[in-house]
Parts: C-alpha cells; structure tokens; sequence
C-alpha cells in the first residue's frame, strides 16, 4: 500500500505535508482565524497587504503576531492589483515586510464583477518580479495554454481558479483542470472557487498538487468545523487519488459471486 | 512641508528622516514596509532617508485576505 503519510510536494526548496493552503480574510476577529486557520492543519497561509491605519488603536493586534512566521510559511499576496505596476509594488513591499522573504502569490485582476484574472497583465508583473528574484505562485485561469506559458516562464507554481474567486461554485471546468495538471512540471494548485470539502476532494483527485481557499472556510456558517472538513476532504482526495479509482462502467457488476448459489 | 501619508495630506517639519516619521506615528518597531514615490524604502535606510515636500509616502502592514 502507497503510505500517504510519507506523501509531500515541495515549493522553493520547501516540503509540504499539508496539501491545503488557507487565507485571512473575512474571519470574525483574530481569535476565529487563528482557531480555522490550525483546524485546516494548513503549512502555508496567505495574507494582504494594505495602507497601516494612521493615528488608530496602536495597540490593535497583528495579523503576524497571531500567524507567525515561525509556525508558517506566509505567502503574501498581491490581491486587489489591477495592474502589473500595483502588483510589482506589492511584492516588493511583502518581501520587505517579511524581512526578505521571496514567496509571493501573484494575482492581476481583470475586473471587479467576476475577478477573473487579467493574464497579460499577469504575465507582465510575472516576467518583471522573477528578474528581481522573487519565487512565484501564480493565479490565473483554467486555461491549460496559459498555464504552460506562466510555468516556463519560471513560476514555481501555477494556480488555476476552480470558480471565480469568493464564488463557492466549487470545479467548473474539471477536464482543464486535468489537462493543467497532467502537461505541469511544477505544482499546481487550485486557487479559488471551492465551496465545500467535496469540491477540494475532487480537485485532490483529479492530480492537483493542492488547493488554496479562504470564503469556503471563513464563510461556512462554522469556519473552524469548515476547515477541520477541508482538511479531510483534501487528504480524502489525495489518497483516491493515489488509490487509482475504478474505472466507471455504463452498467453493473455483481459484487457478490454467481458461483456457488443455492437457488 | 506638506507630504502625503497614505493618501492624505499631512504637515511635517522640514527635513524630516524616515525614521522620524515613523517615530512621530508611534510605528516604531512595527512589522511594516514603507513606499516613497512609488519606491520601496529599505528599513536599513529610514534615518538616512529625508523626505521631501510633496513626497507620497505610503506605510503598509499585513492583514487578512486570501
């Protein structure tokens, strides 16, 4: 038997257990996503970043004293970038807020109703960040073409949405995300979309190395039992996955023996 | 002089350091990164970065988000 507890992917040198991958938004209070965030068993976690709040609460606490980044490996994000140039400047702003740090997740947004990816922009801020050096995992569309191209471009990881982002529509596409998955070199992760531990199972089993979430669990009417049930639906998937499913059959085959009754 | 801080304008004194700005918002210490001009300013350089009238400054931090 493959022993799944032996089973790891590995992103800039780095080996993974965890094959779920969480954000920070949209969580009532601190407390709540420190709660979800450890219920997820997540290694890597991603965050934004935006305008320090001038002249407010100093005492107000952190979102880094809470996910540190000793117990994880942050993966600050470039959310809310229409542009290559917002988004270039973000990256460079995360790695100097994380001393250093070269991870990043890349997103270039196209517009606000649907959030999809704007991916020659994408593409731009992509080629611009990997000369500054920094290691990349990038979100864009499930559009197999694409992530060929961001990946021989050098980004460490491509990350086709399943849904528009925050959608919970769960895998809309799952034959590209197939073929993604089966023309990659590089992990690939599903960023986005998923609604419930089934659709993370189903993007475990159709080969990805991962999924990356945030609403799914943040909006569940019970995050931190949401995050407990993507945790189980992502190793669920991963071992089905590496179980090598059935072959499905147009019609039935007796589980029970024909030889041998008494009738 | 007149800068502006995240967006909105702000009176300092003249020849004012980073560090000096961030010292008078009591972010000292913080897990923050600063832009000028759309340039990042290295935590290495806050004292020896004076600002000058009219520079955009923007002063960020992490948060929630996904």
């Amino acid at each position: 038997m493959t022993n799944p507890s032996n089973d790891s992917f590995t992103l800039a040198g780095k080996e993974y257990h965890s094959r779920l991958l969480v954000g920070t938004g949209k969580y009532k209070d601190l407390d709540e996503t420190d709660a979800a965030i450890s219920a997820s068993g997540a290694e890597i976690v991603t965050f934004a970043v935006r305008r320090t709040n001038i002249g407010q609460d100093k005492d107000q606490p952190n979102l880094l004293d809470v996910i540190s980044p000793d117990k994880y490996t942050l993966l600050p994000n470039t959310a809310g970038c229409f542009d290559a140039k917002t988004a270039v400047r973000t990256c460079r702003l995360a790695r100097e807020l994380l001393d250093g740090h070269n991870l990043v997740k890349l997103e270039v947004l196209g517009d606000e109703k649907t959030l999809f990816p704007d991916v020659a922009a994408t593409l731009e801020a992509a080629e611009v960040l990997i000369k500054d050096g920094f290691d990349i995992m990038v979100y864009t569309n499930d559009d197999p073409i694409m992530a060929k191209r961001l990946e021989e471009l050098g980004c460490i990881s491509v990350m086709p949405l399943a849904a528009p982002i925050g959608s919970g529509l769960g895998i809309r596409n799952r034959l590209n995300i197939r073929t993604i998955v089966e023309n990659a070199t590089v992990p690939i992760l599903v960023d986005a979309g998923v609604g419930t531990a089934s659709d993370a199972a189903i993007a475990m089993e159709l080969g990805c190395d991962g999924v990356l979430m945030n609403t799914a669990i943040a909006a569940a009417r019970d995050p931190v039992l949401m995050a407990s049930a993507m945790r189980k639906g992502i190793e669920a998937g991963r071992e089905a996955y590496l179980a090598g499913r059935m072959a499905p059959k147009r019609f039935a085959s007796a589980s029970s023996p024909m030889d041998g009754l008494f009738f | 002089m007149q800068i502006y801080l995240n967006g909105e304008q702000q009176q300092i004194p003249d020849n004012t350091s980073m560090a000096a700005l961030i010292e008078s918002l009591e972010l000292s210490g913080k897990r923050i990164a600063v832009e000028v001009n759309e340039e990042l300013v290295p935590r290495s350089s806050y004292s020896d970065y004076n600002l000058k009238p009219q520079d955009n400054v923007e002063i960020v931090h992490a948060i929630g988000g996904g």
